[in-house]
């Protein structure tokens, strides 16, 4: 038997620990952020690799179950992974990232299940306390990201069809004032639990009661939250899938996973902010107030529609065109029509670009790649801050399922919108807005970019109207 | 495998120095790499495998697999799909928006 310095192990996951903070350096720039992907990849393999070989130096290993196990998930993850269409996307990343907050959860449980079974419960206070504690938070706060998270993947599909049936059910979105209260409450439960788990190492039943009263807690804290918050909600619970992994880390004593599990928990924390940031909410009140759910503001007033040879012809003779896509375009799934629109401009060489809200869609991103899927330029796609200067300068605004983060209401300071960051659509000379109707969006208030004078409403499913426009000008 | 306070202090210090890595790599990316960012942070949140790896053998090993040696399996399953599914599909997003500069660099 070859025997091999343990410090090898601790040294090789060193190795892949700098790998994955490497890896996250490099995708943070887009020209490295392929390359970054691979590094973190790579990092894995090795942490895996270190740990396969550490297995077989230490003892017997279960080939058929390893092996099996490694192979399982392989096949489901990539058959996912290759099988996904990109506006199921964010949906995929929330249920990836409940697994991997289960598996941390259930590498926790089943340590405590071992230790007791085989009576190995730590007898001195300081190895009970750490690694008791590290099994209850790890649990705590793996279980929460498991139905947190599915929560959040069936709110962003909107509901779920019953099996064999065909009947679609629309998610429920549900949370009097009081259920604050129960969500507190069973916060406290679980870290009682915890408490009591480490008073009473041999009784398992309060590790089954906290498995059970963080569940319903993961339950709870997604139900409330309309989906317009659900990429915030899924950025948190990115932040506490890492935090989890960290957990186990002490839990088995591997610094590779504490490493690699807290710098993935402050990512997720640091994105959480941003995207708050953007849409002018804190996170207590995305958590704790759920708001857009219901109220909406009943619309008053009304706006006759324009039809696609209409603006075939405004679309004649102009210079710039600025497109505002937002979440109605990722639902219609008309980015390939979009872009087919953005091919007919510029053979009349008008400059095209394209306006990205922090916000548009469901998560940051999501309009970078649709429109990536459908060949657009990355230079085209400008960000807020640089493309709001070029509104009062663009002929033609068109805005394809885009509402409130084109509302000029945000700019007075007031209502739920008040104080967020906008796109300044209503300064472009003339607008064209595709949308199915006039009715309000997530926030729940009316929209007067849509009464302008300038404004043309092309009421309708953004991929039949872009369609229609598109074969609008060719024949023009 | 006992623990000492210093080994204990040691993971500690590891753990709060990695969170201020992560804030500082994190704040100085651009909207456009959120969701892929998030993706592949997700993917490597995906470590715990190598917990799962260890906690499964070891159940296994001692005697008769019971309930605990079945939990690690499934363990195990779901942190390689979060993984491999995890960094595929950041593959993916991120072979559309860098693959197209590319190309167009090339024209």
């Amino acid at each position: 038997m070859v025997t091999i310095d343990p410090v090898v192990f601790d040294i090789g996951y060193l190795l892949s620990a700098a790998l994955f903070i490497m890896g996250i350096k490099k995708l943070s720039s887009p020209r490295t952020a392929p390359y970054g992907n691979q590094l973190g990849a790579a990092g894995m393999f090795l942490a895996v690799l270190v740990t396969l070989i550490k297995m077989v130096i230490e003892g017997k290993v279960e080939w058929e179950l390893v092996a099996g196990g490694l192979l399982l998930g392989s096949i489901i993850g990539a058959w996912m992974a290759i099988k996904v269409q990109m506006t199921g996307m964010p949906e995929l990343v929330a249920l990836f990232n409940g697994f991997g907050g289960a598996a941390s959860a259930l590498v926790a449980l089943a340590e405590v299940l071992a230790r007791v079974k085989e009576g190995e419960v730590p007898t001195d206070r300081l190895n009970l306390w750490a690694i008791w504690i590290a099994i209850g938070l790890s649990g705590l706060v793996g279980w929460i990201t498991l139905t947190g998270s599915l929560m959040a993947m069936f709110k962003l599909k909107g509901g779920f069809t019953i099996p064999l049936t065909k009947k679609w059910i629309r998610f429920p979105t549900w949370g009097p004032p009081w259920l604050n209260v129960v969500k507190v409450s069973l916060f406290f439960a679980s870290l009682a639990f915890v408490v009591l788990s480490v008073r009473e190492p041999e009784n398992t039943q309060w590790v089954w009661g906290l498995v059970i009263s963080s569940c319903v807690l993961g339950v709870l804290f997604v139900l409330p939250i309309g989906g317009a918050d659900m990429p915030v909600v899924v950025s948190l619970l990115n932040s506490l899938s890492g935090i989890a992994a960290a957990f186990t880390g002490f839990v088995i004593n591997n610094n590779v996973l504490i490493i690699a599990g807290s710098m993935v928990g402050a990512a997720g924390l640091i994105l959480t902010f941003i995207m708050c940031k953007a849409m002018n909410r804190q996170l207590i009140d995305v958590l704790f107030k759920s708001f857009g759910g219901s109220d909406k503001e009943q619309v008053t007033r009304t706006k006759v529609g324009s039809d696609p040879e209409e603006v075939a012809m405004m679309c004649d003779g102009i210079g710039t065109v600025i497109i505002v896509p937002g979440y109605g375009m990722a639902v219609s799934q008309c980015q390939h029509a979009v872009k087919e629109f953005a091919d007919l401009m510029e053979e009349r060489d008008v400059e095209v670009k394209y306006a990205i809200h922090p916000v548009a869609g469901r998560m940051p991103g999501h309009m970078n790649v649709l429109l990536a899927e459908a060949n657009v330029p990355y230079e085209q796609l400008i960000e807020m801050d640089e493309i709001n200067s070029e509104f009062p300068n663009c002929d033609l605004a068109v805005v394809i399922g885009a509402n409130d983060t084109t509302n000029p209401v945000a700019r007075t300071g007031e209502g739920p919108l008040g104080g967020m960051p906008i796109l300044d659509v209503d300064k472009a000379r003339s607008i064209v807005i595709i949308k199915r109707s006039l009715s309000v969006g997530y926030a729940g208030v009316d929209n007067d970019l849509f009464f302008m004078d300038k404004t043309m409403m092309l009421f309708g499913d953004g991929k039949a109207m872009m369609n229609g426009l598109n074969s609008a000008i060719k024949d023009y | 495998m006992s623990l000492t306070m210093a080994a204990l202090i040691a993971s500690i210090t590891v753990f709060v120095l990695a969170i201020f890595l992560g804030f500082e790599l994190i704040s100085k990316v651009p909207a456009t790499l959120h969701t892929p960012l998030m993706s592949g942070a997700n993917a490597i949140s995906g470590i715990t495998v190598v917990g799962a790896l260890l906690a499964s053998n070891v159940a296994f090993n001692n005697g008769s697999p019971g309930v605990a040696a079945w939990l690690g399996f499934a363990a195990l399953v779901m942190a390689t799909i979060n993984c491999v599914g995890g960094f595929m599909v950041t593959n993916r997003m991120l072979g559309m928006i860098a693959g197209k500069k590319r190309k167009k660099e090339v024209a």
